[in-house]
């Protein structure tokens, strides 16, 4: 068990090519640390110059107070589980999860206790003597963390080891992550590129974007208060609604009509410089069907009208699409977010989630009146895609 | 060929079957003599050129035939099995063709694995590495078997020089090592090939897990690399040791079988064309075909699960 301490570090290849760019960190002992961003995004490089697979162009990497920059892989005592699990397909279930022992030349009886107690955890036992091939997708990740535990190690380094499942199972084991981190207490960092899986298990999450940290934090805070347009775009599902706005005399024109600031907001706005055209964000859950509003909030919200596209009921509540006639908000940060889900459609005008009350009477295809909480918006500059309301309460 | 050919059609016909019996069966047998008459062409080819050269040369080492006295020709039975398994000549052949295998395929194995490794591993230049090692291949042998003589033969070589001027052709010994290092010269490539397409079989994940699981590089070449690319390796192994096992053109170059380094192939050579005794030389022939057969055999049986065509999933 130990800390790692990620100092300055930069990987630059030889082309030039900048993977990360100074990257700071610091994970405590015992702690499980989510990198996550979209694919280029530098996560998976990081985790491999902690694990020793690629090496540090700059910067100093400490595990333990030690700097491990020039250690081998297998001199850092880090254990690493892989998306593709990288079990050696000629040896058992045993001999796999062995394999660091043996290497260890750790005596027989020990080794056998550790498989034994591994298999336990994992719930592995009856498959010992199989090998992966004959195995099913979700019990060969369990033996990959299962090689990984019977070591003890300093540090467990997970690269997407949930991306190759399906969706159902995925729920399951990340789960079963969660609990064996926390049983056995040992450092983890984790990379995905599943902002769900972000939020469900880290103690913190560290945001990444071409190379760069673009924020970290609690899965929480970073949902609350996004530091930009990507971190804000890139945490939650449905995404936050993104809404060109001007800015003028404390209150907020757009296509949602027009809201006058709460005091709050003001404030926050007053430290920040804020340009007079921003982009307004905000999450689904922070609209409600205006007839469910009681009157004092209804004035204090903002209230538009317009047509359902889209309505899809999930029981618990309602999720309203809606299209807006207008100029789409356009920032930096919201193409890569773009190119990263792959949505290179224009829709045509604003494109709007809304999750509304089960008990909304809203109907596909007929205009709805809807409320959004003028206190909740986020607004952001387009150009540099700070959030200018950010705050770090 | 036949299976496929008689197989489709009579599911495709099903349907049909079970209203008209009497039509089908006639359809079927249709389809069914199609079938042969499309896998015809090539079954014959391949009896032509393989099965009746094999079953005329067993015929023919059950005769005394040889063409220096063609009148005496009569049929003996397996007395000319008796007479080259007494030779003494064979059985040096023997043991010559054995040693010369065992040894040159060793080293190409050996060689072969370290040249994979460097073009599977290389950064820069690829392409060409590939490409140079792979000209002594591509050399035709007998081109090559002469160069090789020439440069061993004091005067004209440079090779002999290096050796103290020593007539080393003239020699068993030392002519079988030079008779070995021109068959790995040439060979070797074609091992570094096979294999290579062995390593490319080993996933990097596999590798950089067992880094991290605190293999060395040797550590993680013998318990990583070497079990995975085993069918490859098996493979390479089978086609050079049945190549090596017939080996005639560079022994005719560089020795002519002089000096008891005549191989099996180079004594049956000798018997047949030179001294046209067509009963003994197709004995040898066939003696042959057994030996390779069983060398064959003995390589699917022994590695049985790892030989090309029954893998076990191995590769996940």
């Amino acid at each position: 068990m130990a800390e790692i301490v990620l100092d300055k570090v930069t990987k630059r290849y030889p082309d030039g090519a900048l993977a990360v760019q100074e990257v700071n960190l610091e994970i405590a002992d015992g702690e499980f640390v989510i990198l996550v961003g979209p694919s280029g995004c530098g996560k998976s490089t990081t985790l491999n110059m902690i694990a020793g697979l690629e090496d540090i162009t700059e910067g100093e990497l400490r595990i333990g107070g030690q700097r491990v920059n020039e250690k081998a892989p297998k001199d850092r005592d880090i254990a690493m589980v892989f998306q593709s699990y990288a079990l050696y397909p000629h040896m058992t279930v045993k001999e796999n999860m062995a394999f660091p022992l043996r290497l260890a030349k750790v005596d027989n009886a020990t080794v056998e206790k550790k498989v034994a107690d591994a298999a336990e955890i994992l719930d592995l036992a009856q498959h010992l003597d199989r090998k992966p091939a004959n195995l099913s997708g979700g019990q060969r990740q369990r033996v990959a963390m299962g090689r990984a535990i019977v070591r003890n190690p300093k540090a467990f380094l997970m690269d997407e080891p949930l991306s190759n499942l399906d969706a159902k199972l995925r729920v399951q084991m990340r789960t079963s992550v969660s609990r064996i981190q926390k049983q056995l207490g040992t450092t983890t960092v984790y990379v995905t590129h599943d902002q769900t899986e972000a939020m469900t298990l880290g103690d913190r999450v560290v945001v990444m974007r071409g190379g760069i940290v673009q924020q970290m934090g609690a899965p929480q805070f970073l949902y609350e208060h996004p530091a930009n347009l990507f971190v804000a775009g890139f945490i939650g599902s449905p995404s936050m609604n993104f809404v060109p706005a001007s800015l003028a005399d404390n209150k907020l024109q757009s296509v949602l009509g027009e809201v006058t600031l709460t005091d709050r907001i003001r404030r926050l706005l007053e430290g920040a410089d804020a340009p007079r055209e921003v982009i307004v964000g905000i999450r689904p859950e922070h609209f409600e069907d205006a007839s469910l509003v009681d009157a004092t909030a209804k004035t204090d919200g903002g209230v538009f009208t317009s047509q359902v596209e889209v309505l899809e009921s999930m029981g618990s509540d309602k999720f309203a699409h809606f299209l807006l006639s207008g100029e789409q908000a356009t920032s930096a940060d919201l193409a890569d977010l773009a190119k990263d889900t792959g949505d290179d459609t224009s829709v045509g005008g604003i494109s709007l989630v809304t999750r509304l009350s089960a008990s909304s009477g809203a109907k596909e295809g007929e205009p709805s009146e809807i409320w959004f909480d003028a206190d909740k918006v986020q607004l952001f500059d387009p150009s540099t895609g700070k959030n200018l309301t950010y705050t770090e309460r | 060929m036949s299976q496929s050919t008689t197989e489709k059609p009579e599911v495709a016909t099903e349907p049909v079957a079970a209203k008209k019996k009497v039509v089908l069966s006639e359809g079927k047998r249709a389809e069914r003599k199609l079938g042969w008459w499309l896998c015809a062409p090539a079954a014959i080819t391949m009896v032509a050129v393989t099965g009746w050269p094999i079953i005329y040369s067993i015929w023919l080492s059950l005769q005394r035939y040889d063409l220096k006295f063609p009148d005496r020709t009569e049929f003996i039975g397996f007395d000319n099995y008796v007479t080259v398994l007494a030779s003494p000549y064979w059985w040096n052949a023997v043991w010559v063709t054995a040693v010369l295998t065992v040894i040159s395929v060793a080293i190409e194995l050996v060689l072969g694995m370290g040249l994979a490794l460097i073009m599977h591993r290389a950064l820069v230049g690829r392409g060409l590495v590939r490409t140079t090692s792979l000209i002594p291949y591509g050399i035709v042998t007998i081109v090559a078997g002469f160069s090789w003589r020439f440069a061993w033969t004091p005067g004209t070589g440079y090779l002999a020089e290096l050796a103290g001027g020593e007539p080393v052709l003239t020699e068993k010994l030392p002519a079988l090592m030079v008779v070995i290092l021109a068959e790995v010269w040439k060979t070797t490539p074609f091992m570094a090939l096979l294999l290579m397409a062995g390593l490319a079989l080993v996933p990097d994940d596999l590798l950089k897990a067992a880094a991290m699981d605190g293999a060395g590089p040797w550590q993680r070449f013998v318990k990583v690399t070497l079990p995975i690319m085993k069918p490859a390796i098996l493979v390479a192994l089978l086609f050079r040791t049945l190549d090596a096992f017939r080996i005639f053109d560079n022994l005719f170059v560089l020795t002519a079988g002089s000096q008891g380094t005549s191989s099996v192939s180079m004594l049956t050579y000798n018997n047949l064309i030179k001294g046209l005794n067509l009963g003994i030389g197709s004995t040898m022939s066939v003696l042959i075909f057994l030996m390779v057969a069983a060398i064959a055999f003995i390589f699917i049986k022994l590695f049985g699960t790892a030989a090309p065509g029954s893998d076990d999933g191995g590769k996940r």
